[in-house]
This record gives structure tokens, C-alpha cells and sequence, in this order.
């Protein structure tokens, strides 16, 4: 991994308002080109995070370097803030046509009337709003509305794009085609580009790096697939859907792995956790497998219990079952699946996963 | 019965022929209520948008010392100008009472409040996140303000017609400071006090007739602004 120096930098960041600490981040980096998401439950800062590192929202205590600059004071500030566009939840459009709001932003930087014309008309050709661009802002519907935002924001060819929730008001629909339009356009223009959201699968789609917030600060950025499968406590795990989430303690240890009891069964998992600590124990649903019972198939997972099915929950194109083997174990199964094995709430079946597939999260000796 | 009949038939004639009197008065009166207004346009955007933008201890006092003043009596208001501009009162060397000037004064110290609450609620109304977008598009505090300004401009227009309405129609200071003197500082709600008093309801009614076309244009306006202002 090539390290380029950090486009962004924030130290020390305190956002405290009415004696409350919003935010509270010691190291926050971003890096030229990256798409970093920000996730984690309301009130977890996400929107103070991107206002502080927008500097609008203030005062805050901390420092921000823009490219290794220092942004401070005064004249800086709205030269640091030209750099960068920022699109909120709401489209927040001015009362003129689409043309003008997309203009906007160009208008006040005082560029040629010229130039702003081709700008703006790139802009909505690639949102596909260019047949709207004489229309009223008033007269959108929330996704014409959203896009001309998104718009506006990418005419200014930000070095940052910040965006709080972009999609959330947005009907799942027209939410679907704004992300896969949203993101053949990130990807074109390389921007970098960091949202806030709360919908996991779109940071899992979106970004290149995820970072959980709660109650003011970080606790866990990187990777998706790092974040996603290693979640290092259960709140970040129970946020980025891991869905099984078990306590257990060490019993056994053979090598590289070890055998945990959660409540009298016996689940082996990889780590180094030592005999008689407290583990929690994480399994993505997608990796559970059900099968008939009793399973005669040879399969390489260690981790096999006969159980009985109590909930099934249609997700669209799959299903998620809830079954429980002694403990509770959620799984995610094919509507195809389902159909062979002919799930229904309280049939028998056998519930299997890897041991590597599952997350440890040590507690320690109690 | 006849009265009035024939009191409104000699003030269509008044209108009609552009009687010299009638039009000095209105013209006087748009003169006059059009400066006032236009002076608290200034005033009363300007200190309103500061207002309704900053946040400071007192606020709210403020804000309700505005919204008292819009509904200041006007012969409140005539006193005060009055005992001002008396002889031998603070501003008395300037000896502008019973002159236009002292209306265009009065009329202002009217208009302002006025404009400038409504101006008050108006920018309070634009959705808070909207600054942030504004500055976040790399707006200066001026451009800021500016755009607000334009993004009220609806309610902002209904403010300075409901300014020009309350003076236009305003009689009791007008006469106190102004004196209603004829050709010099005699208007459409004065002249109509005194003709009524005098029986010469013709020209009363014809006075009345412009000052009711006033009203219904200005109105008109506020209506247009009315139907055209739909939540987004």
C-alpha cells in the first residue's frame, strides 16, 4: 500500500455544545482519492464530524491541515472552504431553475459566464437532468431534486466532496439508481469523497474505507471487508451486521484455534485467545449454511448443530432465517434454498459454519 | 340619497378630467409615502436580515421590540416627530415641521418597524440548514446575506407593500407633522378628513376612490405574492 501523503488531516478534534462532548477524535486522516463512508447510529457524530472538517460548524477545538497546511483564521478558511462542496440530506435547492442552481456555486466564485454555462451543462448531462435544466427547483421530484444538489456540488470539481446522508430521504427506487449513478461518477472523476450514511450496503458499495462512529468518536476505520468481518467490539459488530453475536468462554485449544462453550455447546473458532477467557463470538449470516437434518454431507466445517428454525424474514431476494442450536444463530439463505430444503418456522435443520469464519472479539480472563 | 349619488358622480368627473387639485394631492402622496418607504426598505432589510442572522443575549427582547413597533399607533408616532421638530424642541432649528420633509419622517418611523419584522420572520423562515449549504458552497458573509435577501424576495416585497400600505393610508400623524396645507403638504387621507368636514363629499369620494385603487393594487400584489410562495 503506497502511502501518499494525507490530503486531510484532523488532531485533536472537541466539539462541545451545551456542556455535551459531540465529537471527540485525537487522529483522522484522509487520503487523496479515497472514499471514506462514515457509518454508526443517529447522534453518533457523523454530521458534526463533516461540519467540523467543513468548518462550518464552530467553534471547535483542534486543528485541520489541508495538505499539510494548516487551515486558520480568517482568509484561509473561505479558500480552504472553496476547495470543497458539500450536499446534504435535504436538497436544499434556491428558487430558480435547475440551470441556476447548479451555477450557483460557480456564480459565486465569480467565474466567466461562458465557462459556467459548459460547466453546468456537463454536470447535468451526467446526472441525467440535462432536459430539466430551464425547469423550477420547485417543481422537482426528491430525486430530480437530489441529483441538480449532487450536481451543483460536482460543478465546482471539489478536492473534497463531503455529503451527509445523501440518499436517506430518498424512496428506495430512486435511492438505487442515484447510488449506481453516484458511483460510476465518483469512480470517473476519482474524487475524493467521504458521506456519512446509514445504510451499510451502500458504504460496503461506495467506499473504499469505512469508518464507525459512536457517541462522538471513531472506534473502528478501515477496510470494508477489515471492518466488516473484523469488527473489533459488538457495537461496531452489531452495526456493520453481524448478526450472531455470542458469548462465550474457552475451553479447549488446539494449535491455532480454540473451542469456546456458548451456553453448553461446543463452537470452535481461530485465534489466540487463552483458556478460560471470555470471548465474543461474531458470524456473518452469510456465512452460516443450512442443510436437512441429519447432515450426512462431509463438509469442512467444524461447526455443525442440528437446530430448529423460529423465524424467517422475506428480505427481497433472499431470506433471513433465525434458528436457534442450543443458541441463537441467524442465517441467510436463497429463496431457492429455501424452497429445497423447504424451510418453514419450526422444521428441523442443520446449521453449519467455518471456523474461519468466525470473529473473535477476546474479552479477557473474568 | 342624492347626496352620495351625485357626490360620486362629480368625482368620476374630478377623476376623469384629471383635476388639477386632485393630482397635485396624489402625487403628493405617492411623493411622500413612496420616500418614506423606500428609506425604511433600507433601514428595516438591512437591521432586519442582521437580526434574524445573529445570535446574541437580548435577542428576543429585540425581537419583540420590532414586532411591538409594527403596531405602533400612528398618532403615537406623530407626537413624538411633533415634539421633535417643535420650535423650540431637539430639532427644532431645522423648522420642518407642518413640510413634507417632517411626513416623509413620520411616515418612515411608521414603515420601518413594519419591514423590518416581517423581514425578521421572513429570513427566519428559510430552512437553518440552508445557510450551511450557502457557505458551503464558498459563499462570503456578503454573498450570504445577498443570497438570502434573494431567496426571500417573496415575503421580502410583500414587506415593503405592507409598508407602503400602512403609510399611504395613515392619517393621524400625517396631519400632525404635516399640517395640511394646501398645495404644499395636504395628501390623499388629509384632504379627505378636511373635504368630509367641510360637505364637499365629491371631492372626498374622488380622493377616496384613488386611495381604495391603491389599496386594492397593493393588494393585488400581496396576493400574487401569496399564491406564488408554496412550501418547496
Amino acid at each position: 500500500m503506497i502511502e501518499s501523503p494525507p490530503i486531510l488531516e484532523a488532531k485533536d478534534i472537541q466539539v462541545i455544545r451545551g456542556g455535551t462532548l459531540l465529537l471527540d477524535i485525537s487522529s483522522f486522516l484522509m487520503h487523496e482519492g479515497e472514499i471514506l463512508s462514515l457509518i454508526g447510529p443517529n447522534g453518533a457524530g457523523k454530521t458534526t464530524l463533516l461540519q467540523t472538517l467543513s468548518y462550518l460548524l464552530r467553534p471547535f477545538h483542534g486543528e485541520l491541515f489541508f495538505r499539510g497546511k494548516k487551515v486558520e483564521r480568517n482568509h484561509s478558511i473561505l479558500e480552504y472552504r472553496r476547495k470543497l462542496a458539500m450536499v446534504f440530506q435535504e436538497p436544499l435547492l434556491f428558487d430558480t431553475t435547475v440551470f441556476g442552481n447548479v451555477a450557483s456555486g460557480l456564480r459565486i466564485r465569480g467565474m466567466k459566464k461562458d465557462e459556467i454555462h459548459n460547466r453546468v451543462m456537463e454536470q447535468l448531462e451526467r446526472f441525467g437532468i440535462r432536459h430539466l435544466h430551464d425547469r423550477s427547483a420547485r417543481t422537482l421530484s426528491g430525486g430530480e431534486a437530489q441529483r441538480t444538489s449532487l450536481a451543483r456540488a460536482f460543478a465546482l470539481q471539489p478536492e473534497i466532496l463531503l455529503l451527509d446522508e445523501p440518499l436517506s430521504s430518498l424512496d428506495p427506487p430512486t435511492r438505487d439508481a442515484l447510488i449506481e449513478d453516484l458511483e460510476h461518477i465518483l469512480q470517473r472523476t476519482k474524487t475524493t469523497a467521504m458521506f456519512a450514511t446509514h445504510d451499510r450496503l451502500e458504504a460496503l458499495r461506495l467506499s473504499s474505507r469505512i469508518a464507525v462512529m459512536n457517541e462522538g468518536r471513531i472506534l473502528q476505520a478501515g477496510f470494508p471487508e477489515e471492518v466488516m468481518n473484523h469488527p473489533m467490539d459488538e457495537f461496531v459488530a452489531s452495526f456493520v451486521g453481524v448478526e450472531t453475536i455470542l458469548s462465550g468462554k474457552v475451553i479447549k485449544r488446539n494449535g491455532g484455534s480454540f473451542v469456546a462453550s456458548v451456553q453448553g455447546k461446543e463452537v470452535e473458532a481461530v485465534g489466540d485467545a487463552r483458556l478460560g477467557e471470555v470471548v465474543v463470538l461474531c458470524i456473518r449470516p452469510e456465512n452460516v449454511t443450512l442443510s436437512a437434518p441429519p447432515s450426512q454431507e462431509k463438509t469442512s466445517a467444524r461447526n455443525v448443530f442440528p437446530g430448529r428454525v423460529s423465524k424467517i424474514i422475506p428480505l427481497g431476494l433472499y431470506q433471513k432465517v433465525h434458528l436457534h442450536c442450543g443458541f441463537p444463530l441467524v442465517a441467510y439463505v436463497t429463496n431457492h434454498s429455501l424452497d429445497e430444503l423447504s424451510l418453514t418456522e419450526g422444521k428441523e435443520v442443520s446449521a453449519s459454519f467455518k471456523a474461519t469464519a468466525v470473529n473473535v472479539i477476546r474479552k479477557g480472563e473474568t | 340619497m342624492d347626496l352620495i349619488l351625485e357626490g360620486i358622480r362629480k368625482a368620476f368627473w374630478l377623476l376623469i378630467t384629471f383635476d388639477p387639485e386632485v393630482m397635485e394631492i396624489t402625487l403628493l402622496s405617492l411623493w411622500v409615502s413612496g420616500t418614506a418607504t423606500l428609506i425604511s426598505l433600507f433601514i428595516g432589510i438591512s437591521i432586519g436580515v442582521a437580526v434574524a442572522l445573529s445570535r446574541f443575549t437580548g435577542k428576543k427582547i429585540v425581537v419583540s421590540l420590532i414586532n411591538t413597533g409594527m403596531a405602533l399607533p400612528p398618532v403615537v408616532v406623530g407626537l413624538f416627530v411633533t415634539i421633535f421638530l417643535w420650535r423650540n424642541g431637539p430639532l427644532g432649528f431645522f423648522g420642518i415641521l407642518y413640510t413634507p420633509t417632517a411626513m416623509i419622517i413620520a411616515q418612515t418611523v411608521i414603515a420601518t418597524p413594519i419591514v423590518m419584522g416581517i423581514t425578521l420572520a421572513a429570513i427566519q423562515q428559510l430552512p437553518q440548514k440552508l445557510r450551511l449549504q450557502i457557505l458551503a458552497l464558498g459563499a462570503t458573509r456578503i454573498q450570504l446575506v445577498w443570497i438570502l435577501i434573494k431567496e426571500a424576495k417573496l415575503p421580502l416585497l410583500a414587506a415593503i407593500m405592507a409598508g407602503f400600505g400602512g403609510v399611504i393610508s395613515e392619517v393621524g400623524a400625517s396631519i400632525m407633522v404635516g399640517g395640511n396645507i394646501k398645495g404644499y403638504s395636504r395628501v390623499l387621507t388629509t384632504a379627505t378628513v378636511m373635504e368630509t368636514s367641510r360637505g364637499n363629499f365629491d371631492i372626498a369620494i374622488s380622493l377616496s376612490i384613488i386611495l381604495l385603487l391603491l389599496a386594492y393594487f397593493i393588494n393585488l400584489i400581496l396576493t400574487q405574492i401569496q399564491q406564488r410562495t408554496r412550501p418547496r
